[in-house]
């Protein structure tokens, strides 16, 4: 059985559930998701809370950002969490080092990002299935033993101070704000994750994830454009780096650990591969549930590792899979095609 | 007009001669080993716009091989393949694809979890025009980009006689619709040359029926096709020339009636005949 294996056909391909799809799918969708988001802080705004939900804002930017390499181009990227500490440690650095406000590290982030999605993507996607998963494994250890060793990431210890987001002049440091400032750049980053995955580009991704050969036969420079998946997904990777640096202001390799690369992974596969809302759903249960588990104590990530096996039981496909369905407009009736056809 | 001739002749040795056009396919001694199975061995022949030639041969004969080797996922031995003039042995398939050859495959290669629409577009990735950040932004081409792709999608569908949902995942669609996507896919790259694998297995009669008058229309555009085909009676019906292939060996290249006496090609479909007297009176099976 392969990564890229087929979804068992279930009762999701039903008339009912397609129509339902169609709905959702609807932009309006995206407007109700930031909606709650931006509401959510008014059912509870201790500083416990908003860390909680704060962390499922940039839990979500992650899983959508892996879900560009893994839900729409079909690669197991089992190393994620590599990008995402390269863009909290070069954020960090810039910012603790040598001063600079963490917005002025934006572009550095992303120039870094870029590189290292090159870097390590250049080699690696020439290889297919396992032996990627195997190989970005290696790297994201790589990344995380070399922050481990390196004099200015501040080695085990790792690096502390790192200064609130401040916007042309507005503190966005308090929990609140910095609560805010995370829900719209998070939003910025589904909604332009999902646009990418309606294009050009976003539709040969999917080709290589279906029939590697046949997008290929197609003019699809498979090579090319799966090194643009990994890039995409080192971007918001990278940026996700920022807001987690900034939260928490202190980051040390324990950070980054393979863990995380498994839950991010776990939540793109638990929502549904290639499905917005669904990766979305799926950030949000497995960063808030432990949080909500907290009663079962020490139990606590055992009730977690049951309740998600007993969820790939019954829905294979994810919480809210992606599904092919298109509106098509009214066209010329049957019986005309059918003539059209024998003349 | 000694300078004017001069000016068209190339000095590559597989230029144009005496202002003959190129021909659009040219498979110049093709050779393919797997290890020490000899796939293709020796194959050579030519298509002009506009052709429709078939290649033939028993199961094993190394006619996908072929294929595979001319659209570049195989690395040929040796030999050349030429389209247009310009050596394309051993390039990217993408890279052949944009030379404007288009496939389709043996066992249906559909983007099944894909709308049937999606898979039309996936043919026109060459020609669609808009960037990541007209995606990022909805800027107004990519909008006019994304309209004139669903637009001509419907096109090359209706084009094929598609029946069923164009919405839905293509994998949901019978055998042979799948078939006429497939083929619309290949049409939607606009080729001037489109080698169809095997396009009649697995239809009934009357989808053969339509096929047959579907190649024909498709021919009529001006595309060149290449096709193998076990049917015979398609093969005899629509082709204007056809290659055989035993062994991964050419022994035949002829019009459908040279090919049809042709005694090897006989021997090769038949087995050979103790009693050689009667081999004028043999031919091969219409169906």
């Amino acid at each position: 059985m392969t990564w890229t294996m087929k979804k068992a056909p279930t009762t999701a391909d039903t008339e009912r559930s397609r129509g339902l799809n169609r709905m959702f799918s609807d932009r309006r969708l995206g407007w109700l998701g930031l909606a709650v988001a931006l509401l959510a802080p008014f059912v509870s705004a201790s500083n416990y809370s908003l860390s909680v939900i704060t962390s499922a804002a940039l839990f979500v930017m992650l899983a959508v950002g892996l879900n560009i390499v893994v839900g729409y181009c079909g690669l197991l990227d089992l190393g994620y969490a590599a990008f995402f500490a390269i863009g909290a440690y070069v954020s960090g650095v810039l910012s603790t080092t040598y001063g600079w406000s963490l917005l002025a590290t934006v572009p550095v982030v992303l120039a870094a990002a870029v590189l290292a999605g090159i870097v390590i993507g250049g080699p690696t996607l020439r290889l297919r299935s396992d032996y990627l998963a195997i190989v970005t494994l290696g790297f994201g250890e790589i990344i995380r033993i070399t922050a481990n060793n390196l004099d200015i990431t501040g080695g085990p210890s790792g690096i502390y101070g790192i200064p609130g987001l401040e916007v042309f002049g507005f503190d966005l440091s308090s929990p609140v704000a910095f609560y805010y400032a995370a829900v719209v750049i998070v939003a910025l980053a589904v909604a332009g994750a999902a646009r990418l995955g309606r294009s050009r580009m976003g539709r040969a991704w999917r080709f290589i994830r279906e029939d590697e050969d046949a997008a290929e036969a197609m003019g699809i420079h498979t090579y090319k454009l799966k090194l643009a998946a990994y890039i995409a997904g080192a971007v918001w990777g990278g940026l996700a780096g920022i807001l987690f640096g900034a939260q928490l202001s202190a980051i040390s390799p324990q950070s980054f650990t393979f863990l995380w690369s498994a839950l991010i992974l776990l939540a793109v596969v638990l929502g549904g591969m290639g499905s917005t809302p669904g990766v979305v759903l799926g950030a949000i249960v497995i960063s808030v549930l432990p949080e909500l588990l907290r009663d079962a104590a020490d139990y606590r990530f055992f009730v977690f590792g049951v309740l998600l096996i007993v969820v790939m039981i019954f829905r294979p496909q994810g919480l809210w899979p992606s599904q092919a369905s298109e509106r098509t407009p009214a066209r010329v009736p049957e019986a005309d095609k059918e003539e059209a056809w024998q003349a | 007009m000694a300078g004017l001739a001069d000016a068209t002749v190339d000095d590559s040795p597989n230029a144009p001669r005496n202002g003959a056009p190129a021909p659009l396919l040219d498979v110049q001694d093709l050779h393919l080993d797997f290890g020490g199975v000899k796939a293709v061995n020796g194959l050579s022949f030519s298509a002009y716009d506009g052709d429709i030639l078939s290649v033939i041969g028993p199961n094993g004969a190394g006619k996908t091989s072929a294929f595979n080797c001319i659209t570049g996922f195989y690395k040929p031995t040796a030999g050349r393949v030429l389209v247009e003039g310009q050596d394309i042995t051993g390039a990217r398939p993408s890279a052949i694809a944009a030379r404007r050859v288009s496939r389709t495959f043996q066992n249906l290669r559909l983007f099944g979890e894909l709308t049937v629409l999606d898979n039309v577009r996936a043919g026109m990735h060459l020609r669609i025009k808009q960037n990541a950040l007209d995606a990022l932004l909805h800027t107004p081409r990519f909008r006019r980009s994304e309209r004139e792709a669903t637009d001509e999608a419907n096109r090359w569908l209706d084009f094929v006689g598609l029946r069923g949902d164009r919405g839905g995942a293509a994998r949901n669609l019978p055998y042979g619709e799948q078939r006429r996507v497939e083929i619309a896919r290949a049409l939607a790259s606009r080729p001037r040359l489109l080698l169809l694998d095997e396009p009649a297995a697995g239809l009934n009669h009357s989808e053969k029926v339509e096929l047959l008058d579907l190649l024909r229309r498709i021919s009529g555009l001006g595309i060149a096709l290449v096709l193998i085909e076990h049917d015979m009676g398609l093969v005899m019906q629509v082709s204007q020339r056809i290659v055989v292939l035993n062994f991964g060996k050419q022994i035949a290249d002829g019009t459908p009636e040279e090919v049809r006496r042709n005694p090897e090609v006989l021997e090769a479909y038949l087995g050979k005949d103790e009693d050689s007297t009667h081999t004028g009176d043999r031919e091969v099976p219409r169906d």
